[in-house]
């Protein structure tokens, strides 16, 4: 009874209050000031971003140039020795290093990451994974320099007690690589666990329902439905791997070597980049702009890997609902 | 005794006392009930009475629900399902399952079908699949509508077909008992009556329990029918089971004459 009382005070107030009109509402389009500002600061991050891509390619690009005028880009991609002292600017040399480094990365990292997924998405319980997975982030804090004295303190030792003293150089790419590879495996295991997750549980139930094991339906349905994703991390994981930069400086030695011998020190893309423009070295000089040529590479290298990605993930998409 | 052991040889499965608990709660309580062999079997009840839950405890599917329990026993072939030394997987290879939603494997049609088989050791030749996917696909009625298109993906198929699709993937492991979790529900009325028709084929070779919100559905197309419904603590009961068409046209518990008049749920 009150209820009903108050509602006709209501509507009274507000035919009385508002306008002269009858109307008890209006459809008038609102201003919303709010609205538009947020919807400008949200483009303003977006375009942010793509403007920041913009000016490291513009940069890249015009100090490369001043680079390729001076050095043939056949002499660039062909000339196996990397001297700047001696007017020698192969990237041979550094591409190899980078290339050895990261195989050996991801011959670590990909199986590992992948097996770490499955195992925490079809097998773990939610005790095992609410242990397991917080270690794993912890894996993939830890700071890179200290994965560099890692690889250089404890991986390198290691590689020589099993390898033998004199095969092993102190300064070496496989212990880089190895090292990389373990700092890798977090984010493969954590992309590609999402990946799996995503697996609608619908598909499972399905294989379950044929009589099939728990490794057969993470093996034959399960995998095959979250590879867009898997393919997706991996690629995202070479792409880290090849612009790895403080554990490669650390560990791999800081000189260009031609060499396909992992227990070498070669010098890789990102850590010669980084030592040189730590050095003094004069802004006109080529050895300046060299290093922005390895940098145009290393750019082109993760662009192009992610255009595959882009491609295989759409290739390999499969649609569960 | 001798009548009882000529009684279970007609009854594919036979659910004894059973109760299922999900973590501390009691889902279902004290269920006993008899599958008839070559028969449908229809679960019937609101939501949230059970009957799923007990669908699924007919092949061990509620193995895979964390802190799912079943006591009791599901004896199939003289087997206790829950005894200690009984492989899930074997068991769900002999009593298969179809869901609400249709889920076909994003494979081709044809990989679909021949999963089944090949996970459990096929050791045929390529010829001899070829004719397995065609005579579950025949069997499922499917077969017109995909002949030429085996390759193509299961996805692709209109919902009805996806269904029927899953329905060729189960009968592919040549189970002895399908179960079926609301088939229809997510399917418009010409596939539902189709996989109705379908059903009332496959029960001159196999075992069929089917779970549906649809009291129409049970009415048309099963032999038996079970009445489920929750007691006071929310666990599912068995009300009535029989005949189906005495259970319709001449229920013995008030509660199950409601429910069928459409007084409640």
């Amino acid at each position: 009874m009150d209820d009903k009382v108050s509602i006709g005070m209501d509507s009274r107030r507000i035919t009385t209050t508002q306008r002269e009109t009858t109307r008890p509402f209006s459809l008038k389009r609102q201003p919303r000031l709010g609205e538009s500002i947020i919807q400008g600061f949200l483009l303003f991050c977006g375009v942010l971003s793509m403007f920041t891509t913009i000016g490291i390619v513009v940069v890249l690009g015009s100090e490369s140039i001043a680079f390729f005028r001076q050095v043939s880009i056949v002499e660039f991609v062909t000339n196996t020795v990397w001297s700047p002292q001696i007017d020698e600017f192969g990237i041979l040399p550094l591409l190899l290093s980078t290339l050895l480094t990261s195989t050996i990365a991801m011959f670590i990292a990909l199986p590992t990451g992948l097996a770490a997924a499955i195992y925490l998405s079809e097998y773990a319980s939610s005790r095992a994974r609410s242990i397991l997975k917080p270690i794993l982030e912890v894996l993939a804090g830890v700071p890179t320099v200290v994965y560099g004295y890692f690889a250089l303190k404890f991986m390198t030792p290691v590689l020589k007690a099993v390898f033998g003293e004199a095969n092993v150089n102190i300064y070496n790419m496989a212990s880089a690589g190895l090292v990389m590879g373990i700092m890798i495996i977090p984010m493969v295991s954590s992309m590609s666990e999402d990946a799996l997750s995503a697996v609608p549980r619908a598909l499972r139930e399905g294989a379950y329902g044929l009589g099939a094991t728990r490794l057969e339906t993470a093996i034959k349905v399960v995998l095959p439905a979250g590879i867009s994703g898997i393919i997706a991390a991996f690629v995202v994981a070479i792409s880290r791997a090849v612009g790895e930069t403080m554990i490669v400086a650390v560990a791999a030695g800081a000189k260009p070597t031609f060499t396909f011998n992992p227990f070498e020190a070669a010098e890789t893309m990102t850590g010669h980049i980084a030592r040189i423009s730590g050095g003094d070295l004069s802004y006109a000089s080529i050895d300046y702009n060299s290093i922005f040529a390895i940098g145009l590479t290393l750019f082109l290298m993760t662009l192009g890997l992610n255009m595959v990605s882009r491609r295989l993930v759409r290739r390999f998409r499969e649609v569960y609902e | 005794m001798t009548e009882k052991q000529t009684d279970t040889a007609n009854y594919s499965l036979t659910v004894r006392n059973m109760n299922v608990y999900y973590g501390t709660f009691r889902a279902i309580n004290n269920v006993s009930l008899n599958i008839e062999r070559n028969k449908i079997t229809a679960l019937i009840g609101p939501s949230g009475c059970g009957k799923s839950t007990v669908l699924r405890s007919l092949n061990r599917m509620n193995d895979l629900v964390n802190g799912a329990r079943v006591e009791g026993e599901v004896l199939f072939h003289e087997q206790n399902l829950y005894a200690n030394d009984v492989d899930a997987v074997e068991v769900r290879r002999r009593i298969g399952m179809v869901f609400q939603k249709p889920n076909p494997f994003p494979k081709s049609i044809y990989d679909n079908i021949a999963f089944g088989p090949r996970i459990n050791g096929w050791k045929g030749t390529k010829s001899e699949m070829d004719d397995l996917v065609e005579r579950c696909l025949r069997q499922s009625a499917l077969w017109d509508d995909v002949k030429d298109k085996l390759k193509e993906s299961g996805l692709a198929l209109s919902g009805g077909q996806q269904q029927r699709l899953c329905i060729a993937r189960a009968l592919a492991v040549e189970p002895e008992v399908i179960l079926m979790d609301e088939p229809c529900s997510a399917l418009d009325p010409i596939s539902t009556l189709k996989i109705e028709e379908l059903m009332m084929e496959l029960r001159q070779r196999y075992t069929i329990a089917i779970v549906t919100h649809n009291m129409q559905q049970a009415a048309r197309a099963s032999d038996y029918t079970a009445f489920f419904l929750m007691n006071d603590q929310r666990a599912g009961e068995l009300v009535e089971y029989g005949p189906t068409g005495d259970l319709f046209t001449n229920p013995k518990d008030k509660r199950t004459e409601d429910y069928i008049t459409g007084r409640f749920g």
